[in-house]
């Protein structure tokens, strides 16, 4: 029997408006073509009024002198300084916002959400209500609420309440508290926090291997978190122990000297942190259902502790659930920081806002701020579909 | 070795008491070690110090009669403020007399969102529940309604081409024929209206007194932006979730950066852009009302976020739907909407609730462009200098209120799950 | 063939039950069970579902806790305290109707997980012992594959090799043949034929009856939490004595 050799059937001859791959191609450029004449149409009139109103076009402006305040900085800045520089400004307060936000709220998220799963009626409900109440009121309205609090309820500087023996005072201008006065060996006691960083991980390394030869088990957390502190408390020591603070004092109508987080700083972080982990809480509870309860049965019937089962099979496993919307929360996080503008934290939409109003140049502010917001967003995900592909379980 | 023992003469026994009952539970549950017993008398200490001092603050020592501020200061919560303010909280500058049209809009709404989740509705009821509910929502917003000629020649438009895309194979000529009228009468009329042929012409409706969207505000603000922002935002969702799946890399590709887009940067951003830039988009001297650039700006971000929810539904249906459409020789638009969707949304609805609560808590946002949503109201109610000074009672109230929306949203969302998976449990 | 009648009365016990009892909330579950099993011996539960077998495996291990009663494994008292338990549970080996295999790790690592942290042993020796394992079930080729990967035959077997790399006295089979489509179910059965041909303990939960006659000592049927009636296989399926039991047998190896 002749075997038919694939590929010798002629095509058939196809009219074009049948052919579904021209029928593509004819569908894309008719979308493609509408959204293009859309964008013609918005830039022509773009154009168009930007000329009838005179407003300047390009990025020049950012050399110009600023010529507004901004109340919280965490570096150098005057009314003097140009826009670039008061934008950057606003930048750094965002991640400084961002990052201590996610931090915290993953602290607090996850310990409410192991909360939830707790045999303890008490505390399961307790979480329960905690979640509900953050994940069903607007982010905005907790934080104008925990705004009014502290600057109406925190009395004035003269009047501020003190805590710790006359060391830290709250007050309506915010939380004063002693700082360590600026000394070399800070230096040099970062430096040695460095190494300790790479130290504890050379440590553990050599310390897994001989696990493996001798079957030994060694502490790599205690010993890790003995290297990172432990390292830069001695360069301290050599240095003589420098302990001079920087303390608050009542000078006239306000405090100088020490360090302040102002209320509008606090009030913001407050509330992203107790409204954010409220998400976070479900994220990690919903992680840890997600897995079979046969996985913890195995692993108990194989003789593991709880410890060691919860860290070599459980939290693996529940990882890969909790990490994808966990990132998302970051994302959310970081995006929701601009809500600073309503109770006014100076982060990059207030600078930005600003800007906008003086100068006029809508088009190319709003392109800075989507920028910005976009490389993070974008490194997130990039991040996370690293992640995905890393872990991703091999089947058949 | 035989073992047969006399079954079915024993005595049942009762487990041990202290295993079941209230003791029990609480045993199990409150005191099941030292851990756990150790942390409920500390969390009931707590809760009892918290409990009483609000309590103390909230009922014993609240004022709910005084009727200037200066009465209700010192003691506990001012209730009163609410009690003389809560027609402003609730519905804005609208005239006072006339409240009870912003309250029957936000019954109708309400009544339209309960409605659009019920399963049953999903097939034409669901155009007709919408499109009475939202000519009755803002005929009593308004007050007044013009329907515009062009409105009615598009809408002729997309019935008749609807029609022929979906039942070309099923209709009876005269119902083809009955298409292709309405086709050919929206596309003639439209070309006739924008070249200038056909006159400016509406159907004015005007029962009651005209009232402008800059005196809208509260409750009905809220719901409006988020109702309408979910009604307009799912089609263009289902479009974007389409086309980012497709295999036309045009169309994806425009579908994914538009979604990344949005979907990467605040929702601040956007209502700055739709105030700051829109007019500059458009030929100078229109003006565009400035609710309906935040109902836009809600509208571009909540499409974004629904087409990344549908397309988890999407994503979710067994490729072997999709093979048995194609065998049966239907085409894209029959396949999409009589097959694949209906599976693809059944399966969506819970997150789609959970999108929707999110937009209910978003559209506080409106509030940075002066639009007066219901936080922004209650947030003018404090500015009252003779009220001056309640911040946490006026923010408990509000947050109570977002609460009780946003709570029976999300039980109603658990109950439609559960009733859902009542098919697929066996 | 059958299992002849062996003679163990000289060897020790090393399971006792006395008068065992489980509620969950009111349901009695387990209702005053007796038990002692012998070293060596292997024995088959086999009854309808919801009469408590697995649950009573389940105790011996701790994964269910009991109420009343007294549980002792090889001397070892069952208690709440820790040590005990830890104790009982390096020398009770146990495999699950759903094999519980750590989806994460390859085979090789699911093997050598519990004797590197538990045992401490170092990881050659653990490796070793896993290959030789995995070869005595026949699928040494899979070592370095992840359990998505395997088929659910092959996937009970490694199943029954990770419990068996700990070196214990006494298995525990929790029904393991009942989530395998039937043409796997023979590979698994040889398996534990072979162990019980080598001496193993074992208390298997389970409905194969052939199983059974080819090397249980033992067959107890339980139903609704009581131990109805034991016997020797032949005697057992030859002679039910209750009604209760011969209702069992007859719609089991009416389907078998």
């Amino acid at each position: 029997m002749a075997v038919e050799t694939l590929g010798s059937t002629p095509r058939t001859k196809v009219a074009p408006w049948n052919d579904p791959v021209i029928r593509g191609w004819v569908f894309q450029i008719v979308v493609v073509g509408l959204v293009g004449f859309l964008a013609w149409y918005l830039v022509s009139n773009t154009i168009d009024n930007l000329q009838r109103q005179k407003i300047a076009s390009g990025f020049h402006y950012l050399e110009r002198e600023a010529g507004f305040e901004i109340g919280d900085t965490m570096i150098e800045y005057s009314p003097a300084s140009t826009y670039a520089r008061a934008i950057w400004v606003g930048i750094l307060n965002t991640l400084r916002v961002a990052v201590l936000g996610i931090l915290l709220s993953t602290l607090l998220g996850t310990l409410i959400g192991v909360g939830r799963l707790s045999p303890n009626w008490l505390l399961n409900r307790i979480c329960g209500w905690y979640v509900e109440a953050f994940r069903n009121v607007p982010l905005l309205l907790w934080l104008f609420l925990f705004y009014k609090l502290i600057s109406e309820a925190f009395p004035g500087p003269r009047q501020a309440i003190s805590l710790f023996w006359n060391s830290v005072f709250l007050s309506n201008r915010g939380v004063y508290f002693p700082v360590p006065m600026a000394d070399p060996i800070h230096k040099w006691m970062g430096v040695a926090f460095l190494i300790g960083i790479a130290g504890a991980w050379f440590v553990n390394r050599w310390g897994k291997k001989r696990q493996e030869a001798t079957g030994q088990p060694f502490p790599a957390l205690s010993a890790g978190l003995a290297i990172v502190i432990g390292l830069p408390a001695l360069v301290w020591l050599a240095g003589g122990a420098p302990h001079h603070m920087s303390w608050p004092e009542l000078k006239g109508f306000n405090f100088a000297g020490g360090t302040v987080i102002q209320p509008e700083f606090t009030a913001l972080l407050v509330g992203l942190v107790l409204y954010t982990s409220a998400f976070v809480a479900e994220i990690v509870r919903s992680g840890i259902l997600a897995l079979h309860k046969g996985q913890s049965e195995a692993a108990a019937a194989l003789g593991l502790s709880r410890g060691q089962s919860m860290r070599l099979v459980l939290l693996p496993q529940a990882l890969r659930v909790i990490v994808p919307p966990m990132t998302s929360q970051y994302l959310n996080i970081t995006k929701n920081s601009s809500l600073a503008i309503a109770i006014g934290y100076p982060d990059l939409v207030a600078s930005i806002n600003v800007t906008i109003n003086q100068t006029g140049q809508a088009i190319e502010n709003i392109l800075i701020i989507m920028a910005a917001y976009l490389s993070v967003s974008l490194s997130i995900s990039a991040f996370m579909n690293w992640y995905n592909k890393r872990i991703a379980l091999r089947e058949r | 070795m035989t073992d047969a023992m006399p079954v079915g003469d024993r005595k049942p026994l009762a487990p041990p008491v202290d295993e079941t009952g209230a003791l029990g539970w609480v045993r199990k549950n409150l005191f099941s070690s030292w851990g756990n017993g150790i942390t409920t008398i500390v969390l009931i200490a707590a809760v009892a110090w918290v409990l009483s001092w609000f309590l103390e603050w909230a009922l014993f020592t609240a004022n709910f009669t005084a009727s200037t501020g200066a009465e209700c200061r010192g003691g506990g919560a001012c209730w009163a403020l609410i009690r003389e303010k809560f027609r402003y909280i609730f519905f804005g500058s609208f005239p006072y007399e006339q409240h009870w049209r912003p309250l029957f809009a936000v019954i109708t709404m309400l009544a339209m969102l309960v409605l659009s989740a019920d399963r049953r509705m999903w097939n034409w009821r669901l155009l007709v529940i919408w499109g009475i509910g939202s000519f009755i929502t803002f005929l009593l917003m308004f007050g007044q309604i013009h329907i515009p000629l062009s409105l009615i020649l598009f809408v002729a438009l997309a019935c008749g081409g609807a029609g022929l895309a979906l039942r070309s194979a099923l209709a009876t000529p005269s119902e083809r024929l009955a298409y292709y009228a309405l086709v050919g009468i929206g596309a003639v009329g439209l070309v006739l209206r924008i070249v200038g042929v056909l006159p400016k012409w509406s159907i004015a409706i005007a029962p009651l007194s005209y009232v402008e969207t800059s005196l809208w505000g509260g409750l009905p603000v809220t719901l409006i932006l988020a109702t309408y922002g979910l009604a307009f935002a799912f089609p263009y969702g289902v479009l974007l979730a389409l086309g980012r799946r497709s295999n036309l890399p045009l169309i994806k590709g425009l579908c994914v950066g538009f979604i990344e887009l949005i979907r990467g940067v605040p929702l601040i951003s956007l209502l700055i852009m739709a105030s700051v830039m829109l007019p500059l988009f458009l030929p100078s001297g229109t003006t565009i009302d400035k609710f309906l650039r935040a109902q836009v700006a809600v509208i571009l971000f909540a499409g974004a976020y629904i087409a990344e929810v549908i397309r988890g539904g999407l994503q979710s249906l067994p490729k072997g739907q999709f093979e048995a459409a194609d065998a049966m020789g239907l085409n894209y638009p029959q396949k999409t909407l009589l097959i694949i969707l209906p599976q693809a949304l059944r399966v969506v609805i819970p997150p789609l609730i959970n999108t929707f609560i999110g937009f209910f808590k978003d559209t506080s946002l409106v509030l940075i462009i002066g639009i007066f949503d219901f936080l922004n109201t209650a947030n003018q109610a404090l500015v009252d200098p003779n009220w001056a000074g309640f911040p946490g009672e006026v923010y408990l109230f509000a947050a109570f209120v977002y609460f009780i929306f946003c709570y029976s949203m999300s039980r109603y969302s658990k109950y439609l799950e559960f009733e859902l998976n009542k098919g697929t449990r066996r | 063939m059958a299992a002849t009648a062996r003679d163990l009365s000289k060897a020790e016990s090393v399971i006792q039950l006395k008068g065992v009892n489980k509620w969950y909330g009111q349901f009695h579950v387990l209702s005053d069970i007796n038990l002692d099993v012998k070293e060596g011996e292997k024995i088959v539960i086999c009854g309808p579902s919801g009469s408590g077998k697995s649950t009573l495996i389940r105790c011996i291990n701790r994964l269910e806790e009991h109420q009343r009663g007294d549980i002792v494994v090889h001397g070892v008292t069952l208690s709440n305290d820790v040590k005990n338990i830890e104790a009982i549970r390096r020398e009770v080996g146990m495999v699950f109707q759903s094999f519980n295999l750590f989806p994460h790790l390859t085979i090789l690592d699911n093997l050598t997980l519990a004797p590197i942290w538990v045992k401490k042993m170092p990881k050659k020796e653990a490796e070793e012992i896993a290959m030789s394992l995995l070869t005595r079930v026949r699928i040494p080729e899979q070592a370095l594959k992840y359990p998505g990967q395997l088929s659910g035959g092959q996937q009970q077997r490694v199943a029954i090799a990770r419990a068996l790399c700990m070196r214990p006295k006494i298995m525990l089979f929790d029904e393991p043949t009942s989530a395998l489509d039937p043409e796997m179910v023979k590979e698994v059965l040889d398996v534990m034929i072979e162990l019980a041909r080598e001496g193993m303990t074992m208390l298997c939960v389970t409905h194969e009856m052939g199983f059974a006659r080819a090397v249980a000592d033992r067959v107890i049927f339980m139903d609704r939490g009581e131990i109805v009636e034991q016997n020797e296989p032949e005697a057992f399926f030859a002679n039910p004595r209750n009604e209760r039991t011969k209702l069992f047998l007859g719609q089991i190896l009416h389907n078998h």
